[in-house]
């Protein structure tokens, strides 16, 4: 079924926002703004965007390094996300994260990652929640190509089955783990050949066609929230900018063809293209939505430009948690 | 708080972890438990038995012999709200786990600007003394101890046993309860009530006025033997079990040492690295002043655990040996 101009609009302002914000933080890098590590998701947008749009602030997900595009697809706020990646007080972490720790628990966002894989794990220990309590919630677990080879996802997706959690597993195949192409690194073209064996199934979709990744997320959240078990999406898809940053240092691991051929598919351009040839939403709706963003990054940026610095008396709080019983 | 000694029933150490875990999910059904082999079975030392029987399948979780996605579950359960008890069968197991128990369960309440809570006790089994050899005897906990967020407890009797377990159960942070191999059978009084000992407070074992050891784990029991031979000789040796090892009570650890001048400190784990090596540094930061001689440090020696029964009898620390260390401590004028 197609999608109605309601959920078309929210998928659009999904990945608009995510587009816009990571912009501001490659340009704000770049002007060295932003201090750490900076891993960038344009290019990806449909996958957080057509998954996180099933989601409400009680699903929880996990994600990766790669993570500003999940939080704010998750309904994450520009000016404590610019703040944190600042490392301001009022970030979303109070300046103790940054850019691979960024997360909200209030939104159910368990946190970006620093370390390839772990999220799944966790996202696993979501689900449980979810299934202890049978509050009809699901645990998303975003991550690439490159950590289905370690360990812990196998892990993760092997005891997600075993105990038949309300899971879903998206990989987000950008073709590469962070230099290396993927095709150096597994003997396997299609990640979602791994799925049979931890008996869930699991389904392709392209990752740059945002209602695509839409309505296969969909079929596999309604699944997991049915307590039919986990699943496996597979976004094709393709990072835009570098492993970090923008630029990365000039590297040269990928050709400007390939980079070129992948753009031309800009899940954003698809997405538009499509509503105005079928009328469902119109030019002025598109506008609007950029307009808004533009605005939110701009606010956001002052935000945390004008935000203070922690205070270094901070340091060890929240260390540990004061028990009271 | 210590042991009673009159009127109350004996239960072996493995025992009171088990009635601590049942009382504790008699009282919240945030609690549950997950490992490996801990649902029919009841976990491969009775750990955990009766507790499915109890409490049914949905709280009391057979996994996989996955060791990250047992931390994973704890974790993200955890942070979820939930109350886990996660068990990894051994403590040398635990090294396939640490990306989950360091850099997430950890980590997660700082990186986060404090608003994620892991209420997660992670329980294992230590120790040398079975032949169980090289890969499931260590004793790892200094590792442990070093990584901030995290909070380590290795009880040397049954009645702490007890009441360490329910304080981890109801703490709102990452807790690793370490139970020792060769003490799953030692019995002791362990009232029925639901006690909580707080973590971070030392127990003194034994008051003395002329050297203290300090000894955790199964190292107590070798201790008290070792300090009731001196005992007979005129030696009155202060024993100190710290309980908790992160935090540590140094407060207790640094007045006994400015009262007996002379300090010792006992532990399985190899020598080099070891929990003696930072007792024996903040020993020398509080108190140089009134050291009448170097601290003192029994350990295993920098070698992995033997498996033949003469070899790990030669490897471990045991009163002898404590026994020696405390004298040779007296001999420096």
């Amino acid at each position: 079924m197609d999608p109605t101009p309601d959920v078309l609009r929210d998928l659009h302002r999904r990945m608009v926002r995510i587009r816009l914000f990571e912009e501001a933080a490659g340009r704000l890098a770049e002007a060295a703004k932003l201090p750490g590590f900076l891993h960038l998701y344009v290019g990806e947008e449909a996958v957080a965007s057509g998954v996180c749009a099933h989601l409400s602030d009680a699903d929880r997900i996990t994600s990766t390094h790669r993570g500003h595009g999940h939080l704010v697809a998750k309904g994450g706020r520009f000016a404590p996300m610019m703040a944190e990646l600042m490392g301001k007080a009022t970030g979303y972490c109070n300046g103790k994260g940054g850019s691979m720790h960024i997360s909200s628990l209030e939104l159910g966002m368990l946190g970006a990652n620093g370390i390839v894989g772990a999220g799944s794990p966790i996202a696993v220990g979501a689900a449980f929640a979810s299934k202890y309590r049978a509050d009809g919630t699901v645990a998303v677990a975003f991550f690439g190509d490159g950590s289905t080879n370690i360990g812990a996802f196998h892990e993760a997706a092997n005891m997600a089955c075993a105990l038949k959690l309300p899971a879903v597993f998206v990989c987000e195949n950008n073709e590469y783990g962070e230099f290396t192409p993927r095709s150096k690194t597994m003997a396997i073209t299609d990640i979602v050949d791994r799925a049979a064996g931890y008996g869930m199934p699991g389904v392709i979709v392209d990752g740059m066609d945002v209602v695509a990744v839409h309505e296969a997320a969909g079929e596999a959240i309604a699944r997991a929230r049915a307590g039919e078990g986990p699943s496996l999406v597979e976004a094709k898809t393709y990072r835009f900018f570098n492993h970090h940053g923008v630029q990365n240092l000039g590297l040269k691991y990928r050709s400007d063809d390939e980079v070129a051929q992948w753009r031309q598919r800009d899940p954003i351009s698809l997405l538009e293209q499509r509503v105005l040839a079928d009328g469902s939403l119109s030019q002025a709706d598109l506008d609007a939505t950029w307009a808004d963003g533009r605005a939110e990054i701009d606010d956001a940026i002052a935000f945390a430009e004008a935000s203070p610095l922690p205070d270094p008396a901070t340091l060890l709080a929240d260390v540990y948690t004061e028990t009271l019983r | 708080m210590s042991a009673p000694t009159t009127d109350v029933r004996s239960l072996t150490y493995v025992q009171a972890f088990n009635e601590a875990v049942r009382q504790c999910m008699e009282a919240d059904d945030s609690v549950f438990c997950a490992g490996e082999d801990v649902g029919a079975f009841g976990g491969v030392f009775g750990s955990f038995a009766g507790l499915q029987a109890r409490f049914g399948e949905r709280r009391v979780v057979d996994t996989p012999i996955s060791e990250q996605a047992i931390i994973g579950l704890g974790v993200g359960s955890a942070v979820s709200g939930l109350r886990p008890i996660v068990d990894i069968m051994f403590m040398d197991f635990l090294l396939v786990a640490l990306d989950q128990v360091v850099n997430q369960a950890a980590k997660l309440k700082y990186m986060f600007g404090g608003k994620a809570t892991l209420p997660l006790t992670i329980t294992t089994a230590g120790g040398a003394g079975r032949s169980a050899a090289a890969q499931h005897s260590q004793s790892l906990e200094a590792i442990l101890c070093h990584v901030p967020g995290l909070k380590v407890v290795y009880p040397s009797n049954a009645y702490d046993m007890k009441g360490l377990m329910v304080s981890c159960i109801r703490e709102d942070n990452p807790t690793v309860m370490v139970k020792h191999k060769r003490l799953l059978g030692a019995k002791g009084p362990v009232p029925e009530e639901c006690y909580a000992i707080p973590l971070g407070v030392a127990e003194v074992k034994r008051p003395g006025r002329d050297v203290t050891v300090v000894a955790f784990g199964r190292m107590v029991d070798e201790s008290m033997r070792a300090a009731k031979r001196l005992a007979e000789d005129g030696i009155e040796v202060e024993v100190i079990d710290p309980r908790t090892l992160q935090p540590l009570d140094t407060a207790t650890i640094v007045e006994s040492a400015k009262r007996t001048n002379r300090i010792v400190v006992v532990h399985e784990a190899v020598r080099f690295g070891g929990l003696g090596a930072e007792i024996a540094a903040q020993i020398q930061e509080e108190a140089f002043d009134y050291l009448d001689a170097p601290v003192g440090r029994v350990a295993a020696p920098f070698s992995p655990v033997p498996f033949s029964p003469v070899l790990e009898q030669a490897y471990l620390p045991d009163a002898d040996r404590i026994a020696a260390a405390v004298r040779s401590t007296l001999q420096r004028a």
